[in-house]
């Protein structure tokens, strides 16, 4: 396919005289993933909503797998899946039933959305729960179900709006592992979230958003690389080679390197080669090295620079999304 | 596939899921079968001994006006369950399905016809046990009277799907509902003759679609002279199902979680 599976352009939405999109742009290529990266408030779930048919845009262009998502609403319905934050499972059906139940509604035989069901409890580890009602499920158990849900139909773009808010880091890591998966198997996915760290872990593409605009995008190194250079860490054995270490390391260094922790950490411009060099410089001078490596500016540290605040700050609520005609 | 047999398809799907939770809610259940006999019990046995109905025991009177208010509030169930899937999220996922846009609230409605059909069951035996007989009432009557109440049943479910989608927890549609339709209930000759009313609310009772449902009811299963109530009966009902249901079904189309 020759256009990305997911275009937006000059999106607009407002709620009232709450903007929550204001002229948003991006695209995701088919087959990769794309993070919708902001804080609460941002627009992400309008802008998913949007792209879901769910909601109509106030002006601006939505295109998903080459449908126009207002036009083409009830074709496109037929190729995305979709799953929220709000785990959306009937909880007093089973497991099984649930699955059955969105199969038939896609249209599918009673033989074909009952093996599809079984399918799919099984990759999710589900298939002992699967004759129990959805209420005795734990949290990550929903959500696997309303994920197993979202991919009924086999959907060649999947949107997932803050899939693991909520969730234990055990069942959260989980849910990752299965959203690579779908990733590796061809789907585009759109995924929203707050957390820096499941940006930069599953998305190809970082769109950060804040109060409906898009303010940064691009790839998790090339955010990072916005905020300035790698930092080198050396931890020491003792601190009272602390004045000679940042002393030998002043020469490869940026600015004045600092210490903290019985760590001296020091900006530097290039990569190859440096670690080599300041291990020699420091044992020119005796310095004895407990380790030392190199870092990257996380993600937060992109956020903190782009918006002068931390991402998971919560500055506004977000507006009660709800459209009177 | 054609877009009728899709909605017939959905429908079915979704009220075959509406059903299957009854038996995983007793508290449903409960709604269904107690709290109707409740009500011919109080009614029969606390009030009924001070209320005049000449000509007529009681019970007589009361059944086919109770049965009416059992049966028009039997919708009740879709807007619990209705502003309950808004709230969850299911009513997003339902959307975003390639599926018939009506069908969840069809789904709702035709569910509740078959509980409806369960509550008369429980309602006649009830009020045949504390003493309620028809009077010379033909098979004909009797059938036609039952299927003027599921009709009701059904316009009723459409109400109760507005109220649902307009209600963000379940408990606000409890509410709204108890407020806004149990009154207009009582404010006719379901319970008690409407003549007995004072002037203003005699006026009232006697242009409420709930009293001529009750006085069709009855000029069918107790020979009272039917006038006009028979037919104007069917008439409400296919009118509350034309207001009703395009605004419930434009109502979903807009609806979202949170």
């Amino acid at each position: 396919m020759s256009e990305d599976a997911i275009v937006v352009e000059g999106l607009e939405k407002s709620y009232g005289s709450v903007r929550a999109l204001c002229s948003v742009d991006f695209s995701a290529p088919t087959g990769s993933v794309l993070g919708l990266l902001g804080p609460n408030g941002a627009g992400k779930t309008t802008a998913v909503r949007i792209l879901a048919t769910l909601l109509e845009p106030d002006g601006g262009i939505a295109r998903v797998a080459g449908l126009d998502a207002v036009r083409d609403a009830a074709k496109l319905r037929a190729k995305i899946g979709l799953a929220g934050q709000y785990a959306a499972v009937d909880e007093n059906l089973t497991g099984f039933e649930n699955l059955d139940m969105v199969g038939r509604l896609y249209h599918m035989g009673k033989a074909e959305a009952r093996a599809r069901a079984d399918e799919l409890l099984e990759h999710f580890e589900l298939t002992h729960a699967a004759k129990r009602p959805a209420k005795t499920y734990s949290g990550g158990m929903r959500r696997r179900l309303d994920l197993a849900a979202a991919l009924v139909f086999r959907p060649p773009v999947l949107f997932l709006d803050e899939p693991t808010t909520g969730l234990d880091p055990r069942s959260r890591l989980g849910l990752w592992e299965t959203i690579e998966s779908r990733a590796a198997a061809g789907t585009t996915v759109l995924l929203t979230t707050q957390y820096l760290d499941e940006a930069d872990r599953l998305a190809d593409q970082i769109v950060v958003v804040d109060h409906g605009t898009v303010i940064a995008a691009g790839t998790s190194d090339e955010l990072k690389d916005r905020v300035g250079g790698e930092r080198l860490e050396v931890q020491l054995e003792d601190d009272t080679d602390a004045e000679r270490a940042m002393a030998a390391l002043a020469e490869i260094s940026e600015d004045r390197p600092t210490l903290e922790d019985h760590t001296v950490r020091a900006a530097v411009r290039r990569r190859s080669g440096i670690i080599a060099e300041a291990v020699r410089r420091l044992d020119d001078v005796d310095v004895c090295v407990e380790d030392i490596a190199m870092r990257r500016p996380t993600l937060d540290d992109v956020f903190i620079a782009l918006t002068g605040r931390a991402a998971e700050e919560e500055p506004s609520e977000e507006p009660r999304e709800e459209v009177y005609a | 596939m054609s877009a009728l047999a899709m909605t017939v398809s959905d429908t079915l799907v979704l009220a075959r899921r509406n059903l299957k939770r009854i038996p995983r809610q007793p508290d449903l259940l409960v709604a269904y079968t107690v709290q109707p006999v409740m009500f011919v019990l109080l009614f029969v046995y606390v009030f009924g001994g001070a209320i005049q109905t000449p000509g007529f025991d009681y019970v007589d009177f009361l059944m086919p006006g109770i049965i009416a208010q059992s049966i028009a509030f039997g919708g009740f169930v879709t807007a619990l369950g209705l502003s309950e899937d808004v709230q969850k999220g299911l009513i997003d996922r339902f959307r975003s399905l390639p599926m018939s846009r009506g069908a969840v609230l069809s789904g709702r409605t035709f569910s509740d016809i078959l509980l409806n059909c369960l509550s008369l069951v429980v309602l006649f035996s009830v009020g045949f046990i504390a003493g309620f007989n028809f009077q010379d009432a033909t098979v004909g009557e009797i059938a036609l009277g039952i299927v003027l109440l599921l009709l009701l049943g059904y316009a009723f479910s459409w109400v109760f799907a507005l109220i649902g989608l307009f209600s963000s927890t379940p408990e606000t549609a409890n509410s709204l509902g108890f407020t806004l339709i149990f009154p207009l209930t009582f404010a006719s000759s379901m319970f008690v003759p409407a003549e007995s009313m004072p002037d203003g609310l005699q006026q009232v009772a006697e242009a409420n679609p709930f009293t001529t449902i009750t006085d069709a009811l009855r000029s069918l299963w107790l020979d009272t002279p039917a006038h006009t109530d028979i037919w104007m009966s069917f008439l409400w009902c296919f009118a509350i199902i034309a207001v009703f249901a395009p605004l419930a079904i434009r109502r979903y189309r807009q609806v979202s979680a949170r």
